[in-house]
């Protein structure tokens, strides 16, 4: 039943990836924007059955947070990639890519090697904690996609990140 | 060849202190760059003569680009054609001199154009006013009617070449980045356009992101970062067709930040493994590569000395990031930056003795120059966010990116002197961004 359910969710999931995430490392990214669940009812696929994406990107957390220049992961992040970890061996059919980012306080080539630096970090991380490096892949973004954007430190803080999605099959 | 090379860092260093020397009236018409340029000097351009009925509209807007050219470069005045005492109705008739000396125009450009069957004929003389002299000879350039701009930026070239003994740099296109959507949502694609912001047309769809192209030192190819496989990965693209391929590399690993070496065979690139990023070269032909660099740090941004001999780049090994030079072959590297802050996107000027980069210091941004060994740095911008600095293809101009701070943050195209004078926005249609400018043509 799960198993076919998530099968589903995942044809939906190419068909609508294919056209809003060109940009994105694989385009058999999982869409996110499911519905809730009803009252009271686990609707599968949706952010509260614990094995979907969405309930890996709101409940489990999807990303960890940077200091300025930095690509250390400090306790907080470890705490929350411990989770990714536990989500990830539960849900062994699924893939992940982590993506790195910087904010705008850098020029464009060094943002890009500072968001590998990053990802790098959240993956070694995760296949240090056992998950197997087939699955996981990285790719930076630089200062390319903010999430917020004002130009001060509330903003910058929160672009400093690494994001991992999570992403159907296996990777080869 | 070295003594040529001693001689620009001469010339050019005195560019660099020497104050203002306003232009002797007495002597030889010529302004000595090189000695940098405050009062600019006073010329005219009346109408070209339409020497052909349908010439007339381009006869005046050939007349228009060049005064755009020459004005633009903040060494020449126009004096505005309403104060002009004569009219120019024949290009083979003597110009009467006294007419310009009165409204102190000490140099004079006339023209004449001619169409004909497809074909527009672009006639010019240059002449010194105060000697009542004519400054080397008439040209004449031809071309099709839509090719009028870059005969256009070809006579200027000569105006300027010819009063100030240096090429000139306005028949050159720069290929840049044109960027549309909010900040966080923000479409990329190729763009080239006239080095003045004209005739842009566009080289990538838009789908997938793009960033910093380099023109080839012929300006044939351009060589770019795509994530159009999902990563970024180097691309290099043929300008004449607007065919690009991905150049070779390895599966899932992160390849950008290319640049031409002099000899257009060569691609010098950074590749991240790991948390390391290091800088590779790669024969285009062949896709054979070799690391030049091996540090644990980020390395990357080279730019090629103009003879290819050298490589200047960026690295954060010192713990923030600095500039180096290394062999073309890699090995050991000289740190050449100097000052507070961090120092990032090199680029050597086209004469060998200068190079330009990005600063970053107290929360600002500046674009720089230095010379080679990292000495006499001066910083000729400063802004919320400057970046990416470009050479003319003479060494004297350079353009770059300036981002304006905040959620409506947007990137546009500025150039400045490298005396720090006559900054100035280049217009482009959309937001735009990494400009990269191309050979003289």
């Amino acid at each position: 039943m799960r198993l076919s359910s998530k099968l589903t969710m995942l044809v939906a999931g190419l068909a609508v990836s294919a056209c809003t995430n060109a940009n994105r490392f694989d385009n058999d990214a999982v869409d996110l924007n499911q519905a809730t669940g009803e009252a009271g009812g686990v609707v599968p696929g949706s952010a509260s059955d614990p094995a979907s994406p969405a309930y890996f990107q709101q409940t489990v957390g999807d990303r960890v947070l940077f200091a300025v220049d930095q690509s250390e992961l400090s306790p907080e992040a470890r705490a929350t990639l411990d989770g990714q970890v536990q989500w990830l061996n539960t849900n062994s059919d699924y893939n992940a890519v982590i993506e790195g980012h910087a904010d705008e306080q850098g020029t464009r080539a060094y943002n890009l090697a500072l968001g590998g630096r990053r990802a790098n970090s959240v993956m070694e991380y995760l296949v240090s904690q056992g998950i197997p490096d087939n699955r996981l892949r990285f790719v930076s973004y630089g200062k390319e996609r903010p999430i917020e954007v004002c130009s001060d430190e509330s903003c910058y803080a929160k672009n400093r990140r690494a994001v991992t999605i999570i992403s159907a099959g296996p990777t080869s | 060849m070295k003594q040529f090379v001693a001689t620009c860092l001469t010339t050019l260093l005195l560019a660099v202190m020497a104050p203002v020397t306003a232009l002797a009236q007495n002597g030889p018409l010529r302004i000595e760059i090189t000695e940098g340029v405050v009062e600019p000097l006073p010329y005219a351009v009346p109408d070209f003569v339409a020497e052909s009925a349908d010439a007339q509209e381009l006869a005046q807007q050939i007349a228009r680009v060049v005064a755009d050219d020459l004005t633009g470069t903040g060494l020449f005045r126009e004096v505005p054609r309403e104060a002009h005492i004569s009219q120019i109705t024949s290009f083979g008739s003597p110009v009467q001199f006294a007419d310009w000396k009165a409204i102190n125009a000490q140099a004079l450009v006339t023209g004449a154009v001619s169409s004909e069957g497809g074909r527009v004929v672009v006639k010019f003389r240059v002449w010194d006013v105060f000697s009542g002299t004519e400054l080397g000879e008439g040209m004449q350039f031809a071309g099709s009617p839509d090719g009028w701009r870059r005969m256009a930026h070809k006579v200027a070239d000569q105006v300027y070449s010819r009063i100030t003994g240096e090429s000139g740099y306005f028949d050159s296109r720069v290929v840049f980045v044109s960027e549309s959507g909010p900040k966080d949502q923000r479409a990329k694609r190729l763009a080239v356009m006239d080095y003045d912001g004209a005739n842009v047309q566009y080289l990538t769809s838009g789908n997938a992101l793009v960033l910093a192209p380099r023109f080839s030192n012929d300006g044939q190819r351009v060589l770019y970062t795509s994530y159009e496989t999902g990563l970024p990965r180097v691309h290099v693209l043929e300008v004449g067709t607007v065919q690009s391929r991905i150049l070779p590399g390895q599966d899932g690993v992160m390849s950008f930040a290319p640049r031409f070496a002099p000899n257009g065979q060569t691609v010098v690139y950074s590749i991240t493994q790991g948390s390391n990023t290091d800088i590779w070269a790669m024969d285009i032909a062949s896709g054979g590569t070799r690391q030049l660099t091996s540090a644990p740090s980020i390395e990357t941004a080279p730019s090629y000395s103009p003879d290819g001999s050298q490589i200047v780049f960026e690295s954060d090994r010192s713990g923030t990031q600095q500039l180096y030079v290394m062999s073309a072959s890699g090995g050991e590297a000289q740190r050449i930056s100097s000052g507070q802050g961090r120092y990032s996107t090199p680029v050597w000027s086209p004469r060998g003795d200068m190079i330009a980069f990005t600063k970053q210091n107290a929360g600002r941004f500046h674009i720089g120059v230095m010379r080679t060994d990292g000495s006499e740095e001066r910083l000729l911008t400063a802004s919320f966010l400057d970046e990416g600095p470009t050479w003319a293809p003479n060494g004297r101009v350079i353009m770059f990116a300036r981002e304006t701070q905040g959620a409506q943050g947007a990137s546009s195209l500025y150039s400045v002197d490298i005396s720090g004078r006559n900054l100035k926005r280049v217009r482009t249609p959309e937001g735009a961004s990494d400009p990269s400018w191309g050979p003289l043509q």
